[in-house]
């Protein structure tokens, strides 16, 4: 049984219908990548799915159990977290606050405390801005501190939404060699990315999105060599 | 040498920005000060009467204050100016009549408490009547989030508004319908006596009360807002709705809650502004909701400490321009006070939307 499946499903903005039919899965321990260009849909699939924008038509399920039509603050209590487009955190608070409200959910205060180590494992960066105000960072930091509060509450599935934009490519290398390392450490990753180049690299398969469609699947070594991708997604002629 | 380098570029600073400013501004500012002064001259010719009345205007700025907050915690969550606060105040002060009236829905439970009853019987009273209407407000405040604005959350910003206004039509003709055109007196449950043995500064048994309501309530809401998980909630959808609901924080429950700490701040000040002033009328809310509403511009819509500190300068100006205008010229002076700092300070004097939100600014 897959973690997750989405089996047909159809989003809409207003009457604007922005996901035709979504098909796809994700199996424990993988790391599946939707690249796409913009308005593709990527970031609407993982809205469906954290039930931020309820899918119209369609099932999705996690761990087996239909989860469509479930409101948003009830996904994290399932396993689902997620790191949204634009990073999202809260600006006026600290970096500890941000990371706390990450587990608002939970109340073992000496598992939040032990979580909150290992995000600084994971970003040391963020150690040293402990107690800065979130939105006094960098675009980097801030990027960090989105993924640090979204493993917060030891998500199962961890939805992320374009964790390089904006950032400086050093930099988006350490973010996606992180993520790996959260992968390995055993959550399961679903991942949005406009890079399709550093996505393909750590993802073990890859959908490709067009217009609220699913136009390919295949594992990531293929996509890297799939000449339409290669064209269309990873810069090359 | 280093902090006089500092304190040289602070003053150049402070000169570069004097050069920037506009005419106007300097209008402005120049008007200020001379009403400053003004008011200085008058404290020192009179300095009891000055205090007396300093303390009669902070009094009546903590009862603003508590409505105040109502409109900024509500703008500070869902950006909405809540119109139908005032009229919500009016209608905790109804409550609060009712039940000392003893008379609840034709039913008469108990005599009536009047300046007759014995102390105890006066404190308890003054007690229920307090809590009765938190509770009755707080919960009214909720029902209309839950009626009228949440069924509006995606709508454009304006609609509610409308809205908005509408609920304050309809309050206060309930408060109309429910005890009629005319003002009805309060009972003198709080001995308007001086509490200080010289006659010369007065201030009241009632201004006391006013204290002793108001600073708990203050201290209670600080708390809540500041340390208690539900408080973080509410900063956290304060800053972005999305994120809170991805983190696991119900939204709808969260707005819920912010109303009902509004409504219970503006039941518990219209008791006390009963209990102050004698009186309440069917549209005592309107006028004490623009007050209130000024005062939280004033001190920057959406910042908590901005909406207390408003509240108390809206609450001294009055009754400065009261003692030394002319009590027909205070609404002028009041909103001409919004109006200047709409013009010249737009975010308030400690700027907006940002304790709500977690840190000042």
């Amino acid at each position: 049984m897959p973690l997750l499946e989405l089996d047909n499903v159809h989003s809409y903005y207003g009457h604007i219908q922005a996901l035709r039919g979504i098909s796809l899965t994700v199996d424990e321990g993988e790391v599946v990548t939707l690249i796409g260009s913009n308005g593709a849909g990527k970031t609407t699939t993982l809205r469906s799915i954290h039930g931020v924008l309820p899918p119209r038509e369609g099932r999705i399920l996690f761990s087996g159990e239909e989860i469509q039509g479930l409101p948003a603050h009830g996904m994290i209590s399932k396993g689902i977290s997620q790191s949204p487009e634009g990073r999202k955190i809260f600006h006026r608070m600290t970096v500890r606050e941000n990371l706390e409200m990450g587990a608002y959910h939970r109340n073992d205060r000496a598992g939040v405390h032990e979580d909150i180590d290992r995000v600084f494992e994971l970003f040391p960066r963020l150690q040293e801005r402990f107690k800065q105000e979130a939105g006094t960072m960098s675009g980097g930091e801030q990027q960090m501190l989105a993924i640090g509060r979204a493993l917060m509450s030891r998500p199962k599935l961890l939805l992320l939404d374009e964790p390089s934009m904006g950032l400086a490519p050093v930099l988006v290398e350490r973010i996606f060699q992180t993520i790996e390392e959260i992968n390995k450490q055993g959550t399961t990753i679903l991942l949005v990315e406009q890079n399709a180049n550093v996505a393909l690299e750590i993802a073990t398969r890859g959908y490709v999105l067009e217009t609220g469609t699913i136009v390919n699947e295949a594992p990531a070594s293929e996509l890297r060599e799939d000449p339409k991708v290669r064209e269309a997604y990873l810069g090359e002629i | 040498m280093t902090t006089g380098e500092a304190t040289k570029t602070r003053s150049a600073a402070v000169i570069d920005g004097i050069k920037s400013s506009t005419w106007s501004s300097r209008i402005a500012v120049a008007l200020t000060a001379f009403l400053l002064v003004m008011l200085l001259v008058r404290a020192v010719q009179e300095p009891a009467l000055f205090t007396s009345q300093l303390l009669i205007g902070l009094t009546n700025g903590a009862i603003l204050s508590l409505i105040a907050l109502g409109y900024t915690l509500v703008y500070g969550i869902i950006e909405l100016i809540n119109f139908a606060h005032g009229d919500n105040f009016m209608i905790g002060s109804f409550v609060g009549l009712t039940v000392l009236s003893g008379t609840i829905f034709g039913l008469g439970l108990f005599a009536p408490i009047t300046i007759n009853s014995g102390a105890p019987l006066r404190i308890l009273g003054v007690l229920i009547a307090l809590f009765v209407a938190m509770a009755a407000c707080g919960l009214l405040n909720v029902g209309i989030e839950r009626v009228a604005y949440k069924p509006l959350r995606n709508a454009p910003r304006l609609a509610v508004l409308i809205t908005a206004i509408g609920m304050s039509f309809i309050l206060q003709n309930v408060g109309l319908v429910w005890k009629g055109p005319i003002q009805v007196p309060f009972p003198e449950l709080i001995s308007s006596a001086n509490i200080l043995p010289s006659d010369a500064i007065i201030f009241r048994w009632k201004d006391l009360f006013v204290v002793l309501v108001t600073v708990p309530l203050l201290v209670a809401l600080s708390y809540f807002i500041g340390s208690t998980k539900q408080g973080k909630a509410m900063r956290a959808v304060a800053q972005d709705k999305d994120a809170a609901a991805m983190v696991g924080i119900n939204v709808n429950r969260t707005i819920s809650i912010t109303f009902l700490l509004g409504g219970i701040l503006a039941g518990a000040s219209g008791v006390m502004y009963g209990l102050f002033n004698g009186i309440t009328i069917f549209n005592v809310g309107f006028t004490q909701g623009l007050y209130a509403f000024t005062a939280a511009v004033l001190g920057g819509i959406g910042n908590l400490t901005g909406a207390v500190v408003g509240g108390l300068l809206i609450g001294v100006i009055s009754a400065m321009s009261d003692q030394y205008i002319g009590t027909s010229w205070t609404p002028i002076v009041i909103f001409s006070v919004l109006i200047l700092v709409l013009v010249f300070r737009p975010r308030g004097l400690l700027g907006d939307r940002s304790a709500v939100q977690g840190g000042g600014e």
